[in-house]
């Protein structure tokens, strides 16, 4: 095989492709240190029980007596207390490190959840088209039309007129993903509906067809695999704004209970004795949230680009 | 004139969708007569309310009356201070417009001018750093950014006040603070906090765009037909680019309206977003329904508004194509 | 007296990652003025680099570097952006391929002319205006006057070629360097928009440079031609001389490859070094292929169509209301025979390919009947009826770079129709099967455990004919196969195309817009307008003696090497052009 354009630029543009993604992935420090971070406060959140120094929770070990110390690299500061202690005497790094696993895995069941749900949807009204798509994607186009966080404390209220308990942990976790997975499976059935019709129009689609494929195994073997790319930058992104408004709500007193408090709620409890000088109780948690959702919004932008090379 | 009345009858149908949840809401979320009535009312109190708001009647019937009354503006009682609750909206009203206003004019007047800055100098270092900084922008939420500018305007500066709306004027039945000094600077901190992540989104998705149209094959052929750097950037590339600006701008008047329930619950600011807040956590279903179909109605005032002005901005949809395709 | 355009020693280098590719390398060109230069070349040959070059429209990472550009004499400086811009659309022209994005949708026509022509010629605006009429008239635009208040969108395709040409020549440019001014149309708007370059340049007197990867065009058009292959030159000369005697062995294989519309060969001739052996004989009784099927020439027709009609909705009404539709395909009916080639050909818009569609049943027909093998599919509406006929109906689609998916290795394409349809009777067979169809294309064995993207064009080209044999087919239907691939590759695939058609004794559709490819390929020609059928005869019956007038019409419109007879120009006028967009 002599080929002409064998050995054509184009060619070679498309045999480097594979590597880039790696290539350029290694060639930003800005997006190696956002991931490292990411990976970090991940790990952080897994082991918070292990490596926090202090249980949150446990009355018993909380002391009236170490309230509202400063933290320990300022003038009295307790060394035991890395970022100091809130108006109850609980240590702020530990309160920090639960409130982070809170806010994770509601981050990461409500993406889960709205992502498994959005694709079924995209691909299944995408490939047929028809009646149920128009009613699907009119649906979307309303709850797209409104705000997320105005759709969240919607469905917020509703469940929480609906559900006789919000002060259990599991009721709150439950309300908020649900909150939060209502907006989010839209974008990604929006998307894989956009992605499914390109790849239905494309022609190896249709030599799916023409061998007489059933329209489950195209869209499983052939479309899907083709439309992860898209998906995969959609949930790193969805990732940070889920977890922006699962603190949103906490912040609003609708979210994760004081009991068991998210980054949010953590803010929202601190904010009131803002005046007081304690500012410690909100700055440091605050920094929390907005060091992960960078990080995990650096990552997510880097690989939108590397992922459609034409977009940058 | 179809497109039009096609969008018209969309629209209607997007209300009574909305309608029809805050219905559902409003008749079976907790019982309306316990929240109406006192406590202690009789059972023959009860009774006399249900059979004034036609609850034993069927469904449909129901849910007539509900959308009667809405057009109306009728949308009755709230349950925990017992004002009829179209009262209590626009009374709140002015409050959040003028917010919104002021926080939507400083991220378009920043954002789109950064966004076309970056997209033609995207090679220099300060494009690059921008980019950073407008991704911390849309990464900080609203509440942070409010607390923060608290906690070094108000707390530690003492230069603003970090609480309500100042002195206002009473202008007819509109409230506005932007007539007394007070009231600006009150203004100032909740209007930067609501503009923020507007900003940088506006700043990265104006610079996405040109991005885009500098690529296009028009502009190309405008630089071989000899036109100078700043017409064919200018005049060609950026008046593309902005097409779909207005779109994302309406859109984002609305995502601006509902980030202000969080703004003015952070500043205590006396707007209809507080006072959603307010009912959400008293599931105070009355307010929580009207304020519903209330920003339903402006959410599809402002698509179609949108779409109309789009229409008339772009030749392509203005006049009838000869040639569409091949 | 000097040339309007001396190059000397031009390259072009992009500087990536893995260091510098050198896009056109140590090129000479002269160009006279009145003169039109074709410089061709396959895809990958540099040649629109050189266009863009000239006019100094290489961006950063390219680097354009020359021992010495003259532009009448006087030293081109590409650096200087400011004399540059003085020169482009002033001195220097530009033409680029897609007249539908060249033009910025949002200003009118006239806006955009008069903006040129008031930036370079110093006039006021109302002598603008008269000169931008003037422009459109001479370009061919009919009521120039009404029309110059038009957005680009309001333009076919074809007319609003001619509005970037009189952009181009606004100001009365000395040099007009045209980047495929024709790829993107039809063949009736090509001969238009080509007589129009031609009368434009002899009268005004200025030099074009016509960069084309077509040879017909080349022969057409211009005075001298320059071949290009990666990045170098490789002949020049007159035209005349180069197309009927080129010296150098690549010009010889080019030119070779390019299919003749004046008579039928039994092969395509290939370039030296790249000519490929034909698939190995195989024994039909015997060999895995002609299992299952009988397959001899014979004159019972397997695909029978009967006033076959489609209509596409191209607005939406309200509840039926105000529904504008499109009647693609209109009472078309033909007959393949078992072993038999039949062409489809027509232009944009013609609904042959509409037809390829449904004829596989990636379409449903609206109305009329398509019978494959006896069976009527048109009335099957069962999926699991269909399965037999899916199998022996087979398709090869126009491109290369969409036909495969890019997250399966080529073995598991290539193996997934036979493990679906059970032609195996177990996975070692498969596999063993998957080699020996690759081996029929032509590709060695390592090609299996490969993905598609580390494939060029003909080879994905290759790939997709053994999926679509991997079904032992006795019906293939080809919709442009060859239209997305350069000119040698295209040889090379339809000839493998040719001899499985002989070898396996396939019946099939053969689409093309190519009239030069159908009369190489196909025993049948059928000439589609308008999604109505005007003519259906014998390949060479309709070449030699064609019955239709649009049948005549298309033939004489058709670019070609042979002779290097002009076509007749102004066959057609604009109001043809206008039917064609609809």
């Amino acid at each position: 095989m002599q080929d002409a354009e064998a050995r054509s630029p184009g060619r070679i543009a498309r045999l480097r492709a594979g590597n880039d993604v790696l290539d350029s992935f290694l060639s930003t420090p800005r997006v190696v240190i956002a991931a490292a971070v990411a990976l970090l406060m991940i790990l952080t959140a897994v082991l918070a029980p292990l490596i926090a120094p202090h249980d949150p929770f446990d009355m018993a070990a909380i002391s009236l007596l170490d309230s509202e110390l400063p933290p320990a690299f300022l003038e009295g500061g307790d060394a035991r207390f890395l970022l100091g202690t809130d108006s109850q005497g609980r240590d702020v790094f530990s309160a920090i490190l639960h409130g982070l696993r809170i806010s994770l895995m509601v981050g990461v069941v409500a993406v889960l959840l709205s992502m498994a749900l959005g694709v079924t949807v995209g691909l299944v009204s995408g490939y047929f088209g028809g009646f149920v798509d128009s009613v699907l994607m009119r649906l979307a186009d309303v709850i797209l039309s409104f705000p997320t966080i105005l759709i969240a404390l919607l469905v917020n209220g509703i469940l929480r007129g609906v559900l006789p308990s919000t002060q259990a942990t599991a009721t709150a976790v439950l309300v908020l993903v649900l909150s939060i997975a209502v907006n989010e499976w839209v974008q990604y059935a929006r998307t894989v509906r956009g992605s499914t019709m390109v790849e239905k129009g494309k022609e190896y689609v249709k030599a799916a067809r023409l061998t007489g494929l059933p329209p489950r195994t195209i869209l499983r073997r052939h479309v899907l695999p083709n439309i992860l790319s898209p998906v995969l930058v959609l949930a790193t992104i969805n990732l940070a704004l889920a977890i922006l408004t699962e603190a949103t709500l906490s912040f609003l007193g609708v979210g994760m209970p004081p009991t068991q408090p998210s980054l949010g709620t953590l803010i929202n409890t601190g904010n009131e004795f803002l005046f007081s000088g304690i500012w410690w109780v909100v700055v440091f948690p605050a920094l929390t949230l907005v060091v992960l959702v960078l990080s995990v919004n650096i990552v997510g932008d880097w690989l939108r680009d590397a992922l459609n090379p034409h977009l940058r | 004139m179809i497109f039009l009345l096609r969008r018209l009858a969309q629209g209607a149908l997007v209300m009574l969708v909305v309608a029809l949840v805050a219905f559902l809401m409003f008749r079976f979320m907790g019982d309306p007569v316990r929240g109406m009535l006192r406590e202690d009312a009789t059972l023959q109190e009860q009774q006399e309310l249900r059979d004034r708001l036609g609850l034993d009647r069927p469904l449909v019937v129901q849910f007539a009356k509900f959308v009667g009354g809405a057009l109306q503006g009728e949308f009755g009682v709230s349950w925990r201070n017992q004002q009829p609750v179209m009262e209590l909206i626009l009374d709140r009203l002015p409050a959040t417009i003028e917010l919104v206003v002021v926080a939507m004019i400083i991220a378009l007047l920043l954002g789109v001018p950064l966004g076309v800055w970056s997209a033609l100098n995207r090679h220099r270092p300060q494009a690059s750093l921008l980019q950073t900084v407008s991704l911390i922008g849309i990464s900080t939420p609203t509440f942070v950014t409010g607390i923060l500018l608290i906690l070094v305007f108000a707390v530690i500066l003492g230069w603003l006040p970090s609480f309500g709306r100042g002195e206002t004027v009473e202008i007819g039945f509109w409230r506005t603070g932007y007539l007394t000094a007070s009231g600006w600077k009150a203004l100032i901190l909740p209007a930067c906090t609501l503009a923020l992540y507007q900003l940088a989104l506006f700043m990265r998705l104006v610079r996405a765009e040109m991005l885009d149209v500098m690529r296009q094959d028009f502009v190309r052929f405008a630089r071989a037909r000899g036109l100078p750097t700043r017409l064919v950037r200018f005049r060609h590339a950026l008046r593309n680019a902005l097409m779909p600006l207005v779109t994302i701008a309406g859109m984002q008047v609305g995502s601006l309206i509902a980030f202000a329930i969080v703004t003015e619950t952070v500043f205590q600011w006396p707007g209809m977003g507080f006072l959603f807040l307010q009912a959400v956590q008293f599931v105070d279903i009355p307010v929580m329904a009207a304020y519903l179909v209330f920003i339903g109605f402006i959410f599809v005032v402002l698509n179609i508004a949108v779409d109309v002005l789009y229409t008339l901005i772009d030749p392509r949809l203005r006049t009838g194509g000869a040639g569409a395709g091949r | 007296m000097a040339s309007l355009l001396e190059i000397r020693g031009l390259s072009v280098l992009f500087e990536g990652k893995r260091g510098r590719v050198a896009a056109v390398e140590d090129l000479d060109l002269d160009l006279e003025p009145g003169e039109i230069l074709g410089l061709v070349g396959e895809s990958g040959a540099g040649k629109s680099t050189v266009g863009n070059a000239v006019m100094g429209l290489i961006d950063p990472p390219g680097r354009v570097e020359a021992r010495s550009l003259r532009f009448k004499g006087e030293p081109l400086e590409l650096a200087d952006e400011a004399a540059m811009m003085r020169l482009r659309g002033r001195r220097i022209g530009m033409i680029f391929q897609d007249p539908l994005t060249s033009l910025d949708p949002l200003f009118t026509v006239g806006d955009q002319l008069v903006e040129t022509i008031r930036l370079h010629l110093r006039v006021d605006e109302k002598a603008a205006w008269a000169r931008a009429v003037e422009l459109l008239a001479s370009v061919g635009i009919p009521d120039p006057e009404a029309r110059i208040a038009s957005y680009p969108h309001q333009f076919s395709g074809g007319m609003r070629q001619r509005v970037v040409i009189a952009l181009a020549l606004a100001c009365e440019p000395d040099l007009v360097i045209a980047d495929e001014p024709t790829t993107a149309l039809d063949v009736s708007v090509q001969a238009q928009i080509l007589e129009l370059i031609r009368s434009l340049t002899k009268a005004r007197g200025m030099g074009v440079i016509l960069v084309t990867h077509d040879m017909g065009v080349i022969a057409e058009v211009t005075d001298r031609v320059a071949v290009m292959y990666r990045g170098r030159l490789v002949e020049e000369g007159p035209t005349a001389r180069v197309l009927g005697r080129p010296r150098e062995p690549y010009t010889k294989g080019l030119i070779a490859s390019v299919p003749r519309a004046d008579r039928r060969l039994h092969r395509f001739p290939q370039p030296p070094g790249q000519a490929d052996a034909a698939p190995k004989a195989i024994d039909l009784g015997s060999h895995w292929l002609g299992a299952g099927t009988r397959r001899e020439r014979s004159d019972v027709p397997v695909l029978e169509v009967e006033g076959l009609t489609r209509d596409f909705v191209v607005r939406r009404g309200i509840l039926g209301i105000g529904e504008k539709r499109f009647r693609a395909v209109d009472d078309v009916a033909f007959a393949v025979s078992e072993g038999e080639v039949v062409g489809l050909v027509g232009e944009s818009g013609s609904g042959k390919s509409t037809i390829a569609q449904m004829v596989v049943g990636l379409l449903r027909a609206d109305a009329g009947r398509i019978r494959f093998a006896g069976a009527d599919i048109t009335a099957t509406r069962r999926e699991r009826d269909l399965l037999p006929v899916r199998r022996e109906l087979q398709m090869i689609f126009q491109d290369p770079y969409s036909s495969l998916n890019p997250r399966l290795r080529v073995r598991e394409i290539v193996a997934e129709p036979i493990r679906f349809h059970r032609l195996a009777s177990g996975e070692r067979e498969i596999q063993a099967l998957v080699l020996e169809l690759l081996a029929q294309v032509g590709l060695g064995p390592e090609a299996a455990r490969r993905y598609p993207h580390e494939f060029s064009g003909g080879q994905r080209q290759r790939i997709s004919i053994a999926r679509a044999l991997a079904t032992r087919p006795r019906f293939l239907v080809c919709d442009e196969p060859t239209s997305a691939l350069d000119v040698s590759i295209q040889a090379q695939i339809l000839n493998l195309l040719k001899d499985l058609q002989e070898t396996l004794g396939l019946g099939m559709l053969f689409i093309s817009h190519d009239l030069p490819v159908v009369r190489q390929m196909c025993d049948r020609v059928a000439v589609l307008k308008q999604g109505r059928l005007c003519e259906l005869a014998s390949t060479e019956e309709l070449f030699e003696n064609p019955q239709h007038p649009y049948t005549s019409e298309l033939l004489a419109l058709m670019p070609r090497l042979d002779g290097l007879a002009p076509a007749p120009a102004g066959a057609l006028d604009g109001s043809s052009e206008a039917n064609v967009h609809g």
